[in-house]
């Protein structure tokens, strides 16, 4: 892989930003390919674990996608989720992880344009800030 | 012996006689000076060794977790604010419970007192606001005030939130303008400056996890540092693995953390961890008006929301 390819996790909930993704998808919309799609039940589902394993592994930006508020298929995670990331990218800047290398977006599955804007606009944000080499955990 | 190490005994001696508490939890000498040790009396003649000093630095609401027992518990501000959050998240209820509630002026930062000798403290005694410290080549008599701890030098509540009786009447409250202010001075710097604030702050990190076991709000049957399959945290002292350790450590407290430095206060290495759980008692003050474990009534913040919580940071 190129030096400059950067690689991007989404947390994509599977009742909303998944189904956008997959509606982009089969309209044959162009977006960046440097995102890996992850499908989780619901963004109230991902938790700080999950975003630091992902940094841990070597991405260099981690985006978590989840429903609007008030329409969580069930009823109110992505409520839960919007404190917990609050505080969790407030924390994570805190201790100097870069502005930008943590996204989050509420996308329905109706919004397969928004979807391949904002995956666009992720990748754009995080290839401008590069590789990232914070909390990344190297063998040996 | 002050008077409210006397009104402790009393006290705790009168309700295990009265047979109202099976055990009460409060704070007993500890085998060098300026040391406390948590400890438990089950019978009024066990009572007689509890103490009150400016060294009961730790945190007694941690020993409150899933007990079964009538409890009588010792109680200062920070301690209170515990119990409330250990009865809001069910690990204990309100009726198991007698809190002796003991208004506080602060404890004393142990560390800053032993840097300003070369030898070891032999002795240290209390006397009004003033502290009488001896080592085996000097003495010295220092204000209180001058040594709070500094997460007590910015307390706004030193009167238990919670308790079924006081020992001393209330202290006044103090009003702190910018309490904020060490947060703010890391929030100022660029992120490879923070990330280099915290490398330094962590580089002493043994991992012994006394951080996490002093803390009140630390019980989950298996914490994620014990978990191998997936491992979310290496074992060792490699900087990445001590840094994510931390984080998640603070976050854990989100929403929780009432600063009673018991984390800092239990470090073998010195390591000021409050900077991590700080931030996170900022942002929940600025952002949603909430401090920790000051309300019965109220669900913790991560457990209930608003449909107009702030989310400028969302796409």
């Amino acid at each position: 892989m190129a030096e400059n390819k950067i690689k991007i996790v989404a947390f994509l909930c599977n009742w909303c930003s998944y189904g956008a993704a997959d509606l982009a998808g089969v309209s044959r919309m162009q977006y960046s390919a440097d995102i890996r799609i992850i499908r989780v039940p619901c963004s109230g589902r991902v938790e700080p674990k999950l975003i630091l394993s992902a940094f841990r592994e070597g991405v260099d930006g981690v985006w978590v996608s989840g429903c609007h508020p008030g329409e969580c298929h069930y009823l109110e995670g992505n409520y839960y989720a919007r404190r917990k990331f609050g505080l969790m990218k407030g924390l994570l800047e805190h201790m100097g992880i870069d502005e930008g290398r943590i996204q989050f977006s509420w996308i329905s599955s109706a919004e397969a344009t928004k979807f391949a804007r904002v995956a666009q606009e992720v990748a754009d944000a995080i290839s401008a800030l590069g590789p990232n080499h914070k909390l990344v955990k190297r063998a040996g | 012996m002050n008077t409210y190490t006397e009104k402790i005994r009393e006290r705790a001696s009168a309700l295990l006689k009265e047979g109202k508490v099976d055990m009460v939890i409060g704070f007993k000498k500890g085998t060098v000076p300026m040391a406390t040790v948590p400890g438990i009396a089950r019978t009024p003649q066990e009572a007689k060794a509890f103490v009150w000093d400016v060294n009961c630095r730790l945190n007694l609401a941690g020993y409150l977790t899933n007990r079964k027992e009538k409890i009588g518990i010792i109680a200062k501000g920070c301690d209170a604010r515990n119990i409330v959050t250990h009865i809001i998240e069910n690990k204990i209820s309100r009726e198991q419970l007698y809190i002796i509630g003991v208004p506080c002026t602060g404890m004393v930062d142990k560390g800053k007192i032993s840097a300003l000798f070369e030898d070891e403290i032999t002795s240290f005694s209390e006397k009004g606001d003033f502290l009488q410290v001896n080592t085996s080549t000097s003495e010295l008599n220092v204000e209180k005030a001058d040594y709070l701890r500094d997460n007590c030098r910015i307390c706004m509540h030193r009167n238990p939130v919670i308790h079924d009786e006081l020992i001393a009447e209330p202290v006044p409250e103090p009003e702190i303008e910018a309490p904020f202010k060490d947060v703010e001075a890391i929030e100022a710097l660029s992120a490879q400056l923070k990330w280099q604030h915290f490398d330094d702050l962590l580089k002493n990190c043994i991992r012994c996890y006394a951080c996490r076991n002093a803390c009140p709000l630390c019980y989950c049957p298996v914490c994620f540092v014990d978990e191998s399959n997936p491992q979310w945290v290496g074992k060792g002292q490699d900087s990445v693995d001590v840094k994510t350790f931390h984080f998640l450590r603070a976050f854990h407290c989100a929403g929780r953390c009432t600063d009673c430095g018991a984390c800092e206060e239990a470090c073998p290495m010195d390591i000021k961890m409050r900077q991590f759980t700080r931030k996170l008692v900022k942002d929940c003050a600025d952002v949603y008006g909430w401090e920790a474990g000051l309300s019965l009534e109220q669900r913790p913040l991560l457990d209930t929301f608003r449909a107009d919580d702030p989310d400028a940071f969302v796409r």
